[in-house]
C-alpha cells in the first residue's frame, strides 16, 4: 500500500481543503499562537529563575530573604490568565457554532454512513446507491457551494469518521444519528480512517474520499447505479459466487447474492482498495483476500471461505468484471 | 552538616532507649510484613508493588514501541497489541499511579502532622490487600480470560472500555470481566485510603497544627482524598452496571434494547477526567515540599496554593465531556465544557506561577530531587499548554483519539507525574530507609530518561498532527508516519537504560548507600525531625508546632515564620 | 504543652512567644469525619444509579411500563423512615445510660428495618412472577431492579450492623461510652433512610407518570 499512499497529497490537519477543516486550522493556528506565547513568557522566566537563583558555594551557609507571597503579584498573574481564557473561550464558541450549527443548504448531497466492524458502508439515499470503503463527494465551488452532508450510524459499536484534510471526526454510535458535513474544494483523493477504538481491526478502517468535479461525480453515480453485467465468459464464477456462503454477506445487483451483514460489492472494482485499505484491489489481492481474509486482516469477520483453487480463480475472474 | 538538625534541636532524642532493634528471622519479618498496619510499611508496600507494576506495563509499552517503530512491523497480532495497550492503560492508572501515589501520602501524612498513624490502621491494611490482589487479578487474565469457550484473554478494550464493546455481543469470554472486577476492588481500596487520608487530617494533627499551618503536601492530600471519594463511585457505578448487563442481561449500555453508549462514557469520564488529578495533585504535593527546600524560599502564596487546589478539585468535576468532544453533543453543550476546562486550567496555572515564585530569589540547590522537580515545571507547562489546545472543541475535533492526545496525557502523566514520582523518591528515600541515594547514578538516571522522554513524546504530537489515530496496532507506509514512530521508539531505549540505572540504585543504595541521618536536605517539616527510619511509633512525644515550618522555626529561633504567617 | 526541648540560653534570648494554642486541643473525632467521608461517597454512588433511572425513564421499548405495575409502597415506606426516629431515640437513650430504653427502641429500629426488606421482597416476587418484569425485560426492569436492589443491598448492610449491637446488647457489651459510635452508625442509617426518599419520588413519583 506503500506506494499507492505515497500517491496521495501529503497533509493533515494543516492542509484543509473543506470549510470546517479550513476553520478548524484557523482557530488552530490562533491558539497555538496564544498557548507559544505563554509557553515563552513562563518558561523563560523559569530558566531564567534556574540560571539567575542558582546557589553559588560562597552561600551555603546563608539563607535568602524568605518571602511569604504578595497579593498585587497573585491577583495580576489571575487576572491576565483569565482574561486569556475569555477571549480563547468566545473564538473557540463562535467556532463551535459556525461548525456544527451550520444550516444545510438545497443542493447538498446526501450521504448515510453505517460503521461496521472493520469497514464502511455509504449509502446515497437520494441517488440510489450503495457502496463501501470509498466515498465519492462533488467537488464544491466556495463561491457557489456543493456541500456533501453526511449522517453517521453505527450497526455495532462506536467508530469515528476522521478525514483530516477535510473535517475534524465525528464519532458513529448505535442507536444514535450524528452529523457532519463538508465541501472540499480541491478535487483529489483524501485518506482517512477511524479514529474510535472498535475491536481488532480498528486500525485498518480505512477511508478514502474522493472529490470529484460535478460531472465525473456525475458520472460515477450513473455506474453505480447499474447492475452487474452478466458475462459469459465469467458464468462460472458468478455462479459459484452465488452458489457459496458469499451471497449471504454480501450484495451484488443483478445476482441472487443481497446480503447485507458485508460491503456491497456490485462496483467493487472501481475501488483503489481491498479490505477497506489493507491492499490495493488487484486480482492477486483479492484471491489472497477471498482464499483467507485473515492473511491480510487477523480478526476481520469474513471467514476463510474455504474454495478449490478453480473456484477461486474462477469467482476472482468474475470479480475483477465487477466495474 | 551545618544547618541540619542535632539533638539539641530535636523534638526527641530517645529513640534508642524506646526502640530496640530486635533481629527477627526472615519467616519473622515476612509475618511482620504481612499482618502490619503501620502506615509506613503498608504505603512502602505500596509503593513498592506500584513501582513493580510500573516495570512491566512499561515493558508492556516498550513492545508497543517496538511494533510501532516501522509500518507494517508484525511483531505482534493485533489481538495481542490491543491487549498490550489495555493492560498498560488500566495498569498504570490504577496499579502504578494511584499505589505509588497513596502509598507516599500514606507514608508521609501522619509524619507531617505529627501523628502516630492514620486514622484507621486496619483499614488501611485492609484496603491494601484488596488493591494488591485485584491488581493480580488483572495480570492474571492473561491465564483466566479464556472462560468456557476459549475465547478471550487478557481485556483488549481500551482502558476506558467504551460500550458496547465491552457488551457480550462483542466481548467474548470473561476478559472483560477481569477488567470490571479487578479495578471494581483495587477502587475500593483506593477509596478506603481516602477516607483514612481525610479523618487523620482532620482528627489527628499535633497540638498547634491548626488547619491553615499543615505542610501544603498534606492540604493537597485532602483534596486529592475528598476527589477520590467523589470521583471512583462513577466508576464503579458504571462497571457494576456493565456487569449486570454482562451477567444478567440487563441494558445499561446494550444499544439494541434502547440503552446508551454514551451513557456509559458520561459515566466514565465523571471518574476519568477527576481521576488524572487525582493522580497529578500528588505531583503537585511533592513540588510543593521539595522546591521551597531546594530553592531555600518558603512557598510563595501558600493560601494562595491551597485555595487554587482547592479550586482545581472543585472545577475538575465539570470538565468531563471534553472527552466526548465528538460524540454528538449539542454546541451548548460542547460550550459549556470548553469555558471550564480552559477555565480549570486557571488555578493549575496559579500554581505553576507560584512555584515560579518560590524559586524566584532563592539559593537552588540542583540536587536530583530537584533536576526531577524542575524538568516537571517545564513539562507541566507544556502539558497544561496542550491540554488548553485540546480544549478548544474544534481543534480537539482533530486531535482527540490521535497521537496528539496520546503526547498531551503521557506529557503529564510521565513528564509530570513520573518524573514527580522519581523526585519524591530522591527525596524520601533517606528517611524512610536511613540511606542517601547516589547522586552520580541519580544523575545518569535523570539526564537519559529526559532524553528518552522528549525524544518519544515530543514527536508523538506531530504523529498526531499528521493524521495517526491512537489504538493502532500498525500503520502503512507511505502516510508519514514512519519518521515520528521511529524516533519515538528510539526514545524507549534511553528511558528505559534511566529507569534501569535507578533500579541499579536503589538496590544498591538499600545496603549501601550513605548514611542519611535525621536530615539530610535541611529541610523544614515534622518528618525530618525523627529519626531515619523512623521508629514505628513515629514520635516519642507528639511535637508541638506554631507554624508551617516547624523545623525552619527550630534553626531560626531569631527569625522564626510565625511571626509572618 | 512542653513536649518540646528546650532551647539553648542563646536561642532562647533572641525569641518572643509562639501565638498560643488551643486549649484543649480539640478535634473531630476520627469515626465522625470518617463516617461523613463514607456517606459522601456512597451519595456520589447512588447519584449515578439515579441518574441512570431518570435517564432512561420513558425509553423502554417492550412493556411492561412503570406506571401499569408499580404501587406505592407505602408500608414499607412508613416502616423505614420511622426506623429513623427510633434509632435516633435510642442513640440519644444510650447517651444517657439508659441501657434498656435503648435496648428496647433499638430492637424496634431493627424490626422496622427488616419488614422493609421483607417487604421488598414481597414487592419484587410480585413484579417477577405476576407481572414479569425482571432485570433483563426492558430498560425498566433494568433500571428498577439495580436502583431498589442497591438501596436494599445498603439497608441490609445496615440491618446487620444493627442486628450485631443487638446481639451485642443483649450480651451486655454496649455501655453508655459507646454513645459516639451509636451515633455514627445511626448516621448510616439516617443516609440509608434519606437515599430511600430520593428512591421512592424517582422511581414512583416521578418515572411512573
Amino acid at each position: 500500500m506503500g506506494a499507492a499512499n505515497r500517491q496521495i497529497a501529503r497533509g493533515a490537519v494543516f492542509s484543509p481543503v473543506s470549510t470546517p477543516a479550513n476553520t478548524i486550522a484557523t482557530l488552530a493556528w490562533f491558539s497555538l499562537a496564544i498557548t507559544l506565547a505563554i509557553f515563552l513568557t513562563v518558561g523563560g522566566l523559569l530558566l531564567y529563575s534556574i540560571i539567575r537563583f542558582r546557589a553559588r558555594p560562597s552561600d551555603e551557609q546563608r539563607e535568602p530573604p524568605q518571602l511569604y507571597g504578595s497579593n498585587p503579584i497573585e491577583f495580576a498573574w489571575t487576572a491576565i490568565p483569565l482574561l486569556i481564557v475569555f477571549v480563547l473561550a468566545l473564538t473557540t464558541v463562535r467556532t463551535i457554532y459556525d461548525v456544527q450549527a451550520a444550516v444545510e443548504p438545497a443542493n447538498a448531497v446526501h450521504v448515510r454512513v453505517i460503521g461496521h466492524q472493520w469497514w464502511w458502508e455509504f449509502r446515497y439515499p437520494d441517488l440510489g446507491i450503495v457502496t463501501a470503503n470509498e466515498l465519492h463527494v462533488p467537488l464544491s465551488d466556495p463561491t457557489h457551494p456543493t456541500p456533501t452532508w453526511i449522517e453517521l450510524e453505527s450497526a455495532d459499536v462506536a467508530h469515528s469518521f476522521w478525514v483530516p484534510r477535510l473535517a475534524g471526526k465525528t464519532d458513529l454510535i448505535p442507536n444514535k444519528i450524528n452529523t457532519m458535513w463538508i465541501d472540499p474544494h480541491e478535487p483529489g483523493t483524501y485518506l482517512g480512517q477511524c479514529a474510535e477504538f472498535c475491536g481488532t481491526e480498528h486500525a485498518m478502517m480505512l477511508i478514502r474520499v474522493v472529490v470529484e468535479p460535478r460531472a465525473n461525480f456525475d458520472r460515477w453515480v450513473e455506474a453505480q447505479r447499474l447492475a452487474a453485467t452478466a458475462q459469459d465468459t465469467v458464468a462460472r464464477g458468478r455462479q459459484v459466487f452465488q452458489s457459496n456462503a458469499c451471497a449471504s454477506c454480501h450484495t451484488v445487483q443483478g445476482t441472487s447474492a443481497h446480503g447485507t451483514y458485508g460491503p456491497d460489492l456490485t462496483h467493487m472494482m472501481s475501488r483503489q482498495t481491498v479490505g477497506s485499505g489493507v491492499a490495493t484491489n488487484t486480482a492477486d489481492h483479492l484471491k489472497t483476500w477471498v482464499r483467507d481474509p485473515a492473511r491480510m486482516k487477523p480478526g476481520a469477520l469474513m471467514p476463510a471461505m474455504n474454495l478449490s483453487e478453480k473456484d477461486l480463480d474462477d469467482v476472482v475472474a468474475w470479480m475483477v468484471t465487477l466495474k | 552538616m551545618a544547618g541540619t538538625i542535632d539533638d539539641r534541636f530535636t523534638f526527641e532524642g530517645r529513640d534508642s532507649e524506646l526502640a530496640p532493634t530486635v533481629a527477627l528471622p526472615i519467616a519473622g519479618k515476612v509475618h511482620e510484613w504481612i499482618t502490619t498496619v503501620d502506615h509506613k510499611k503498608l504505603g512502602l508496600m505500596y509503593i513498592g508493588w506500584g513501582l513493580i507494576f510500573f516495570l512491566v506495563a512499561g515493558l508492556q509499552a516498550a513492545t508497543i514501541r517496538l511494533q510501532l517503530a516501522v509500518p507494517n512491523a508484525g511483531i505482534v497480532s493485533p489481538q495481542v497489541f490491543n491487549r498490550l495497550l489495555t493492560l498498560h492503560g488500566t495498569a498504570m492508572v490504577f496499579l502504578v499511579g494511584m499505589p505509588i501515589l497513596t502509598g507516599f501520602f500514606n507514608y508521609l501524612v501522619p509524619l507531617m502532622i505529627g501523628a502516630r498513624d492514620l486514622a484507621f490502621p486496619r483499614l488501611n491494611a485492609f484496603g491494601f490487600w484488596l488493591w494488591l490482589f485485584g491488581s493480580l487479578l488483572l495480570y492474571f487474565s492473561y491465564i483466566g480470560g479464556g472462560g468456557m469457550d476459549g475465547a478471550g484473554s487478557a481485556p483488549a478494550v481500551g482502558w476506558f472500555a467504551y460500550a458496547p464493546l465491552t457488551e457480550t455481543a462483542f466481548s467474548r469470554g470473561h476478559s472483560t470481566d477481569y477488567w470490571i472486577i479487578s479495578i471494581l476492588l483495587a477502587s475500593v481500596g483506593s477509596t478506603a485510603t481516602a477516607v483514612n487520608l481525610i479523618a487523620t487530617a482532620f482528627s489527628m494533627r499535633c497540638p498547634g497544627m491548626a488547619l491553615n499551618k499543615m505542610p501544603v503536601l498534606v492540604w493537597l492530600a485532602v483534596v486529592d482524598a475528598g476527589l477520590m471519594l467523589v470521583t471512583l463511585p462513577p466508576l464503579s457505578a458504571a462497571q457494576i452496571m456493565l456487569l449486570l448487563d454482562r451477567y444478567l442481561g440487563a441494558h445499561f449500555f446494550d444499544t439494541q434494547a434502547g440503552g446508551s453508549a454514551v451513557l456509559w462514557q458520561h459515566f466514565f469520564w465523571i471518574f476519568g477526567h477527576p481521576e488524572v488529578y487525582v493522580l497529578v495533585i500528588p505531583a503537585f504535593a511533592f513540588a510543593s515540599e521539595i522546591i521551597p527546600v531546594f530553592s531555600r524560599k518558603v512557598i510563595f502564596g501558600y493560601e494562595v496554593m491551597v485555595a487554587a487546589s482547592c479550586a482545581i478539585g472543585f472545577l475538575s468535576l465539570g470538565v468531563w465531556a471534553h472527552h466526548m468532544f465528538t460524540v454528538g453533543m449539542t454546541p451548548a453543550g460542547n460550550a459549556f465544557f470548553v469555558t471550564s476546562s480552559m477555565l480549570v486550567g486557571i488555578p493549575t496555572g496559579i500554581k505553576i506561577f507560584n512555584w515560579l515564585g518560590t524559586m524566584w530569589g532563592g539559593r537552588i540547590r540542583l540536587r536530583v530531587p530537584m533536576l526531577f522537580a524542575i524538568a516537571f515545571l517545564f513539562q507541566f507547562l507544556i502539558a497544561g499548554l496542550t491540554g488548553i489546545l485540546l480544549a478548544v472543541a474544534p481543534f480537539d475535533w482533530q486531535l482527540t483519539d490521535t497521537y496528539f492526545v496520546v503526547a498531551h496525557f503521557h506529557y503529564v502523566l510521565i513528564g509530570g507525574i513520573v518524573f514527580m514520582i522519581f523526585a519524591a523518591i530522591y527525596y524520601w528515600f533517606p528517611k524512610a530507609t536511613g540511606r542517601m541515594l547516589d547522586e552520580r547514578l541519580g544523575q545518569w538516571h535523570f539526564w537519559l530518561f529526559l532524553i528518552g522522554f522528549h525524544l518519544t513524546f515530543d514527536t508523538l504530537h506531530f504523529a498526531g498532527l499528521e493524521g495517526m489515530p491512537r489504538r493502532i496496532y500498525t500503520y502503512q507506509p507511505g502516510r508519514g508516519f514512519e519518521l515520528p514512530n521511529l524516533i519515538a521508539s528510539i526514545g524507549v531505549i534511553f528511558q528505559a537504560l534511566g529507569v534501569i540505572a535507578f533500579v541499579y540504585d536503589v538496590i544498591k543504595s538499600l545496603t549501601s548507600g550513605k548514611p542519611a541521618g535525621k536530615d539530610p536536605w535541611d529541610a523544614w517539616t515534622l518528618e525530618w525531625s525523627t529519626s531515619s527510619p523512623p521508629p514505628e511509633y513515629n514520635f516519642a512525644d507528639l511535637p508541638t508546632v506554631h507554624s508551617r515550618r516547624p523545623l525552619w522555626d527550630l534553626k531560626h529561633p531569631e527569625d522564626p515564620d510565625w511571626k509572618y504567617e | 504543652m512542653s513536649n518540646v526541648k528546650p532551647l539553648t540560653m542563646e536561642a532562647a534570648a533572641h525569641t518572643i512567644a509562639p501565638p498560643a494554642i488551643l486549649h484543649p486541643w480539640g478535634l473531630p473525632s476520627r469515626g465522625r469525619v470518617g463516617m461523613i467521608a463514607l456517606i459522601i461517597t456512597e451519595t456520589a454512588f447512588f447519584t449515578i444509579f439515579v441518574t441512570a433511572y431518570v435517564f432512561y425513564i420513558g425509553k423502554s421499548l417492550t412493556p411492561p411500563y412503570p406506571r401499569d405495575v408499580l404501587s406505592y409502597p407505602v408500608f414499607n415506606t412508613i416502616c423505614l423512615l420511622s426506623s429513623s426516629l427510633t434509632i435516633a431515640l435510642a442513640s440519644r437513650a444510650l447517651s444517657t445510660g439508659a441501657i434498656r430504653k435503648f435496648a428496647v427502641l433499638w430492637f424496634i429500629t431493627l424490626a422496622l428495618g427488616v419488614e422493609f426488606l421483607i417487604g421488598t421482597g414481597f414487592e419484587w416476587h410480585r413484579l417477577i412472577y405476576h407481572v414479569g418484569l425482571t432485570i433483563r425485560t426492558n430498560l425498566f426492569g433494568t433500571t428498577y431492579y439495580s436502583l431498589v436492589g442497591l438501596h436494599a443491598t445498603h439497608v441490609t448492610i445496615g440491618a446487620t450492623a444493627i442486628a450485631l449491637v443487638m446481639v451485642l446488647t443483649l450480651a451486655g457489651s454496649v455501655r453508655q461510652e459507646h454513645a459516639e459510635r451509636i451515633e455514627m452508625l445511626s448516621w448510616y442509617w439516617h443516609f440509608v433512610d434519606a437515599v430511600w426518599i430520593v428512591v421512592f419520588l424517582t422511581v414512583y413519583v416521578i418515572g411512573a407518570r
